[in-house]
């Protein structure tokens, strides 16, 4: 019995673990704790993903372009052009390359939201995304 | 003696000429290309491929010319890209600046890059390739209802929406379908 419990607690452990971790996002979510993010939250994150900003006269988000159904594809608002799907389990190279990931949050949260985001955001919606 | 000295004249000159070859493989690509006559240069730069082709269509620099670049590929005018942020950190942006340069219009040997610089060289460098006066006479003939009004198309900034090896840098005619009017012909 109180193997079974030990399993149990093992197998709990595993499933806490976000299912696409990576190094790329171990190092970041690192770099975010250190730049004073505290605890990352996916559900803050999840909410921040469809929050409206008007810029330049037009409502963005992060859906505007990504869209909400993170297992398709997206389109830029502007050039049409594909944006592979946000899911690490769908797009294996999602969520991979460190600079990558720091390119797009600094011109897409500038884009969307008009400024770069906070180390917080950064976290919460690194974690909201591994969960995809 | 005048025999040997001619062939030794020769010989130096042959070995001269494979010299600046090596050194500018682009001239052997050019003369290996059976689109010699006609196109642009393609992109032979990931870091450029990559950079530019992840919002839009690369544009291979040969659409414009290299004051164009300059002033399109500067870290401050990338931080406003035609309403969109593009910045790129200084490794990349310097390396995305020298691909550029070397292969702008003016600095191209494909033909129709030549007819880009020539149409370019003088007034003030245009900051969209669909300012070009060569492109925009190109497309002349073509009715609005097939571009603007083509859900398919919607605009001249979609190169590859109709010239189907666009990616290759070739643009010729033969190569163009337009997305819902497939009789058309030039």
């Amino acid at each position: 019995m109180k193997r079974f419990t030990a399993m149990m607690m093992v197998l709990g452990l595993i499933a806490a673990v976000p299912a696409m971790a990576s190094p790329a996002s171990d190092t970041l979510l690192a770099q975010y704790k250190s730049e004073g993010a505290s605890k990352p939250d996916a559900s803050k994150g999840k909410k921040d993903w469809t929050r409206e900003e008007v810029v330049d006269g037009e409502k963005m988000s992060c859906a505007t372009c990504h869209g909400s159904d993170f297992s398709k594809s997206g389109k830029h608002h502007r050039t049409g052009k594909v944006i592979e799907p946000m899911s690490p389990k769908v797009n294996a190279e999602r969520l991979t390359d460190v600079k990558k990931i720091e390119k797009w949050f600094k011109r897409n949260c500038k884009d969307a939201w008009g400024r770069e985001c906070t180390a917080q955001e950064k976290a919460d919606f690194l974690t909201f995304l591994l969960a995809q | 003696m005048h025999n040997k000295m001619k062939s030794m004249i020769l010989l130096a000159a042959l070995l001269g000429a494979t010299g600046a070859a090596q050194a500018e493989e682009s001239v052997w690509t050019w003369l290996g290309s059976i689109w010699r006559q006609n196109e642009v240069n393609a992109v032979s730069n990931a870091a450029w491929q990559e950079e530019c082709g992840s919002c839009h269509f690369a544009y291979q620099p040969g659409l414009l010319p290299t004051q164009s670049w300059d002033k399109l590929l500067d870290a401050k005018a990338l931080e406003d890209h035609f309403g969109e942020n593009a910045e790129l950190d200084a490794d990349t942006l310097k390396e995305v600046q020298a691909f550029a340069q070397e292969n702008a219009a003016d600095k191209s040997w494909y033909k129709r890059a030549r007819k880009i610089a020539k149409a370019t060289e003088n007034g003030e460098a245009p900051l969209r390739i669909t300012e070009v006066r060569y492109i925009k006479r190109k497309h002349n003939e073509i009715p609005e209802k097939m571009i603007k009004g083509n859900k398919d198309v919607k605009s001249l900034s979609y190169c590859d929406a109709c010239h189907t090896q666009a990616k290759k840098g070739v643009f010729d005619e033969d190569t163009v379908r337009i997305p819902n009017y497939p009789d058309w012909e030039d």
